[in-house]
């Protein structure tokens, strides 16, 4: 930015306006989680405290409700990823019969809107007196990831130079080993992306996993359970320490990805 | 072997896809025309009154759904739209610093980004009950249980929707055709009307997309910015499936919802000529 003329000074100060605005819920969440508030409503400054850190995990269903938020997070990841990748690679590097018919189903569940993907899943539950749980949450999560993770991937695939695996097999390495040692390295950083999309969706999910969760509480159920009665400062804490873990991993991946290059 | 890769590799996701997302549209356009309840269960009657009934019940819902929906996919077009220039022409090496702090929201979840709003617009909380001690506004004054407060946390939250596939598609305007329409004396309006803004519309029709179907369909905003006289189709489906277990009321307004918005997606789409779009949807 070089000063320049009036107009994109303005323009300057404006996108600046607009990050502070989109940051500012941020910002009151993590203010709040420090605050020494006496009654349960927390929505006027009552002086600082460490209380809240301290007591992080003394409600009991709110602690229940992350674990089960992080689970679900890490099993649904680890699914979607095996299975979106194999089909970013198949659509990414062959031409096969179907394949159209894949493009389409992939592109419509990007774009089913979450309340009629959530609707329809518990549709099918309902239909066939599936009990709904923690599996019903990781099967709807697997749904809604996987797209990402196959567009993310197929994206990757299509830029690689198909000459080195054959370079590779001509070497003598099996299918496997190909896959292994040139394939997957070359496809990491779109996988690693496509991952933590997937993680990020899942801990953050509202409205389908309100459909199919059963008895089961996650930790996005558990804050709108508990609106109308006041929001306890351990949940601003809880959000701080995601929040900070989401950008460090962040900032350390851009990083790696710039020492990479 | 080698032929049989491609089928294998894609197997499992297809397998997710058709069990888990078309076979449950199916199950659910079944339940839609079925008639019965909760204890006794449901029969197949093909009564497709449930559609005319849900639509005749909630047309109010539906359409408040549909008004507010278009109302924020406005706001963000209008506030996301000089922010997405700014960065893809002005701000040079921090593009990506700009790009991650439009990102930054997502690391707080959804709902509790939404409820921030409600502490920060509470009627006594920290921003209202200030001004209002200092005598600067009416004690009544109040944005919560709004149709303000709703559009506004729905700008709010899907802003970056809005601005990721614009900036993505004036990231690929070549400065120097517009450099070219200023040689030959466009003024730096008509050379942003004529060439800068036609080829951004694939970007602002993605973004369109990406906003005005999960907004109108959220439930979220309106649960907790709305009060109860902005209830929007979202919390009406969920009532409807989770509380009152109707299941075929709730089908039929899942599929209603649904169809609504691919027609106007259709008529949008042809407004806006059927190539930019083939060309979005393949980004």
């Amino acid at each position: 930015m070089r000063g320049g003329r009036a107009g994109d000074r303005l323009l300057h100060l404006y996108t600046w306006l607009i990050i502070l605005w989109l940051s500012s819920p941020i910002a009151v969440m993590i203010l709040f989680g420090f605050n020494d508030k006496r009654s349960k409503s927390n929505t006027t400054w009552q002086g600082f405290t460490l209380r809240w850190y301290a007591e992080l995990f003394d409600i009991s269903d709110l602690t229940t409700a992350l674990a089960n938020s992080l689970k679900i997070a890490v099993a649904s990841t680890v699914i979607t990823v095996v299975i979106g990748t194999m089909l970013g690679l198949a659509l990414g590097r062959h031409r096969f019969r179907g394949s159209g018919v894949t493009n389409f189903l992939v592109f419509a569940a990007i774009s089913t809107p979450e309340l009629v993907m959530g609707a329809s899943l518990l549709s099918l539950f309902v239909s066939g007196n599936v009990p709904r749980d923690s599996v019903t949450i990781i099967v709807a999560h697997v749904l809604f990831s996987l797209s990402f993770v196959v567009v993310t991937v197929r994206a990757r695939v299509v830029t690689l130079d198909p000459s080195l695996e054959e370079a590779a097999r001509d070497l003598g390495a099996g299918a496997w080993a190909t896959f292994r040692l040139v394939t997957l390295p070359s496809i990491m950083p779109a996988v690693l992306a496509g991952g933590m999309l997937s993680f990020a969706l899942s801990i953050d999910d509202y409205v389908v996993t309100s459909f199919v969760n059963g008895s089961t509480v996650t930790f996005p159920l558990w804050i709108v359970g508990a609106v109308k009665t006041g929001i306890p400062a351990q949940v601003n804490v809880m959000g701080t320490l995601l929040f900070g873990a989401g950008v460090l991993i962040a900032v350390g991946n851009a990083v790696a990805a710039r020492r990479r290059s | 072997m080698r032929r049989l890769t491609p089928y294998l590799l894609a197997l499992p996701s297809w397998m997710w896809l058709a069990i888990f997302l078309v076979v449950p549209m199916v199950a659910m356009a079944s339940v839609s025309l079925q008639t019965g309840n909760a204890i006794d269960g449901f029969a197949m009657t093909f009564s497709f009154s449930n559609y005319t009934e849900a639509i005749g019940r909630y047309s109010t819902q539906l359409a408040r759904s549909l008004l507010y929906g278009a109302l924020a996919t406005v706001a963000m077009l209008v506030i996301g739209y000089p922010v997405a220039y700014f960065i893809a022409f002005k701000a040079g090496a921090r593009k990506s610093m700009y790009l991650f702090l439009l990102l930054l929201p997502f690391f707080v979840s959804f709902v509790l980004r939404t409820i921030s709003w409600n502490f920060l617009l509470a009627d006594n909380g920290i921003l209202f009950g200030t001004l209002k001690g200092w005598g600067l506004l009416p004690a009544d004054f109040h944005v919560l249980a709004t149709t303000v407060a709703v559009v506004g946390g729905l700008t709010y939250n899907f802003l970056p929707f809005m601005i990721l596939p614009i900036y993505v598609a004036l990231e690929r305007v070549d400065p120097r055709v517009v450099e070219a329409a200023q040689d030959l004396y466009a003024t730096r309006a008509a050379a942003f009307r004529r060439v800068v803004l036609p080829l951004s519309l694939p970007g602002v029709f993605a973004g369109v997309l990406m906003t005005f179907v999960p907004a109108t369909a959220d439930p979220i905003n309106a649960a907790i910015l709305g009060g109860t006289s902005n209830t929007m189709i979202g919390n009406i489906i969920q009532t409807a499936y989770l509380t009152n277990l109707d299941y075929p009321t709730a089908s039929a307004l899942s599929f209603t919802l649904m169809a609504v918005l691919l027609v106007g997606i259709f008529i949008y789409a042809r407004a806006l000529g059927t190539e930019n779009v083939l060309e979005a949807a393949a980004r």
